[in-house]
């Protein structure tokens, strides 16, 4: 074939024009609404939030809205961009989720969220939801920047048939002296191990989770100060976890690993801390073969305690904050949650919610025709003050106290875990 | 004036890609790396060379440069090995088929995430397939998360797998380049296979494979996704519990997106770039040497 210059130098120059050209068209594309137009919201979400439906019926009700849903799978990739964006000024959608575990860091930086008591309707009040989820999402100057959407109260989960074979009670009433206290609970370990030499939970990173979230005073006082290396119940809660694992209790699997998914399977652990929302995973990973095996009692050592759950909040960015916080309080409404309940099983923590007949209903047959719904609205209630969280807190949890724990389960000297912790900390805290 | 424009006109694009892609982040980059800079923080400071000076004093940056260059060492000699036999087997093939060779390369056109998830799995240590292998044969269960020397040879085979394929491919262009007439010119004078191979062929590689070695090299200190997917903490940047497998390209991530300090990832990243030149340098000039010997 004849070789053609002409087009070459064409296309060369298109685009190079069309390279300079983009920038300066950007420049001009924010052009004014014109009147009656339909506003065009966003809405971000991760994993599954039920929403699909009601965001179909909000824009049948409200003409003058379209909704456009931005779905992420992993929570961990969301919240990464979210604060990318959230620091770069731009990219967000006018709805944003946000994870009770990164909430803190959202506060910290709560001069770029609308405050939800200010733009947010009228009647929307604190009252729609549990105290402590709504006074989690203030911010020191007092400005409220996210509704409550779901929340994740702690119970636990066991496997029948492993409790039989040591020996232990199964039934969902009298295994409840087991867990009545983070004593009894490692003391009821060690008998198991001594009885069936297997690992009696997860791994440690769960337990110290739950025990931490139960603390009147976690990594941070009030005034933003990191106290993890003072504050001795964080020093007590870890040597007794890593005492536990140590003596053979932990299972060692990395939560959410593939492997940790296969024990669910290989039933590797006889107890697992499960706020309401890990019925589901247990349920996908254990699988119809388990189906009976695993059972969930309303207690928890140490009395309630949260685990999990979001918020919606709304970024300076939007251009539409108004009508963005007018969509969040619709979607964060007892009827609207309850629905998203039917759908993901996601727990509401709207006070309404948890008296609806049809939430109080839900019976598991996986777990043996447990009153899931009853059981953990009681469990809801058992939560008390939330714990402050500083700036970093999640970030904390998530990459270092975990990896601590799994460094000792994997023979690294408890002293050697605690300073890896002590230092991770003060690195994200600076 | 019009035909004067015109050439310039034609290169541009690429002008204005390398600078918009290319040219600004790594300059924009330095100048981060002289402020401490927040992710969502308010205003960064100018604090000058301080992120360099506290990276001299970094436990886990002399970590991660270690772990790097031990998963290097490991990735590269095995690879390049394994690749000339490739090609010299491809190459003694009395048919060429494109069928091989398509299987050879095709580990490159993976995506790099779906295998490393795979391996990550059969690297698991408790329920891992390589694990219940080796429990086969005797040898017992290997911690290829906690075992720091493991886990970097669990890197290892990833990055091998990967590569290989393709390398052998480049190796096995250039041995066809070689002029028939040299290898008559042994045979005549009594040399068998091993010898043509070893005098002719060899010796006549050796810029294709100082290529190789460059580009593993620049690649090989740039690992991210496989030691990322490794570990068993879904989305850590960790690199293991204690960073025991932790590279230079994910100590950037962590120190950008985990710990948040822009201004100190940026600092580790110049340095990555400088340490990619300064071999890339070396390499050259051993190129070179070699290329005036030979010629």
């Amino acid at each position: 074939m004849r070789r053609q210059p002409w087009r070459v130098r064409a296309l060369a120059i298109t685009t190079a024009t069309a390279l300079i050209a983009t920038p300066s068209a950007c420049g001009t594309g924010v052009a004014a609404r014109e009147p009656g137009a339909p506003i065009e919201l966003s809405i971000a979400t991760f994993t599954e939030f039920g929403y699909e439906d009601l965001l179909i019926e909000y824009q049948e009700n409200h003409p003058g809205i379209k909704v456009r849903h931005q779905r992420t799978g992993q929570g961990g990739t969301y919240h990464q961009q979210l604060f990318t964006r959230l620091g770069a000024g731009s990219g967000l959608t006018d709805v944003v989720a946000v994870e009770e575990g990164h909430l803190s860091d959202a506060l910290a930086a709560s001069r770029l969220f609308h405050d939800l008591a200010v733009i947010g309707p009228r009647e929307v009040t604190g009252n729609r939801w549990l105290d402590w989820k709504y006074a989690a999402a203030k911010a020191k100057d007092g400005s409220l920047i996210g509704y409550g959407t779901d929340i994740g109260p702690l119970a636990m989960c066991y496997r029948v048939d492993l409790f039989a074979a040591a020996g232990l009670p199964t039934d969902p009433e009298l295994v409840k002296p087991l867990f009545t206290s983070w004593d009894t609970y490692f003391a009821a370990g060690d008998d198991y191990v001594a009885r069936t030499g297997r690992p009696w939970f997860d791994s440690a990173g769960q337990i110290f989770n739950a025990m931490h979230n139960q603390l009147a005073t976690g990594y941070f006082d009030t005034d933003d100060t990191l106290v993890v290396a003072s504050n001795p119940a964080v020093k007590q809660n870890w040597d007794a976890v890593t005492t536990a694992a140590r003596r053979g209790q932990s299972a060692g699997l990395t939560a959410f690993s593939a492997e940790w998914e296969a024990g669910f399977r290989a039933g590797a652990f006889a107890t697992k801390t499960c706020p309401s929302w890990m019925l589901g995973v247990i349920k996908a990973q254990a699988g119809p073969a388990n189906a009976g095996r695993w059972a969930v009692t309303d207690a928890f050592p140490g009395g309630g305690g949260n685990w999990g759950g979001s918020y919606l909040a709304v970024p300076k960015q939007s251009a539409h904050p108004k009508e963005a916080a007018a969509l969040a309080a619709w979607l964060t409404a007892p009827e609207q949650q309850i629905r998203a309940f039917a759908r993901t099983g996601n727990f509401p923590s709207q006070v309404e919610a948890l008296t609806s007949p049809r939430l109080l209903g839900t019976v598991d047959e996986y777990f043996g025709g447990a009153h899931t719904g009853a059981l953990f609205a009681a469990q809801a209630r058992k939560v008390s003050a939330p714990q402050y969280k500083g700036p970093g807190d999640g970030r904390i949890q998530e990459a270092v106290a975990t990896p601590a724990l799994r460094a000792v389960e994997q023979g690294t000297p408890p002293e050697v875990g605690w300073r890896q912790l002590v230092e991770g900390a003060e690195k994200i805290a600076r | 004036m019009r035909a004067r424009l015109t050439p310039y006109l034609c290169v541009a694009p690429f002008f204005v890609l390398f600078t918009v892609t290319g040219l600004f982040p790594l300059l924009y980059t330095g100048y981060v790396s002289l402020f401490s800079w927040d992710l969502v923080g308010d205003a960064p400071t100018f604090v000058g060379l301080a992120n360099y000076a506290e990276l001299l004093g970094d436990d886990r940056f002399g970590t991660a440069l270690v772990n790097t260059a031990s998963i290097f060492l490991l990735a590269t000699g095995p690879q390049l090995l394994v690749a000339v036999g490739i090609a010299a087997l491809l190459d003694a093939a009395p048919r060429p088929t494109t069928g091989w060779r398509v299987a050879v390369l095709a580990p490159t056109a993976m995506s790099v995430v779906a295998v490393g998830i795979v391996f990550a799995n059969l690297f698991g240590p408790k329920y891992g397939l390589v694990n219940a292998g080796l429990e086969a044969l005797g040898i017992g269960a290997v911690d290829w998360q906690a075992d720091r020397l493991a886990s970097h040879v669990a890197i290892a085979v990833m990055v091998n797998w990967r590569w290989t394929g393709y390398n052998a491919l480049v190796v096995l262009a250039a041995m066809r380049a070689i002029p028939p007439s040299l290898h008559e010119a042994a045979t005549v004078d009594g040399a068998g296979r091993w010898r043509r191979f070893r005098h002719v062929t060899l010796p006549l590689l050796r810029p294709t494979l100082l290529f190789v070695v460059v580009t593993s090299t620049i690649g090989g200190l740039q690992v991210f996704t496989e030691p990322k997917l490794l570990d068993a903490q879904p989305g850590s940047a960790n690199g293991g519990a204690s960073g025991q497998f932790q590279t230079v390209a994910l100590y950037v991530y962590q120190s950008a997106f985990e710990t948040r300090r822009l201004g100190y990832a940026s600092a580790v990243a110049w340095v990555l770039v400088l340490l990619v030149a300064v071999l890339a340098w070396v390499n050259y000039r051993l190129t070179k040497r070699m290329a005036g010997v030979d010629g």
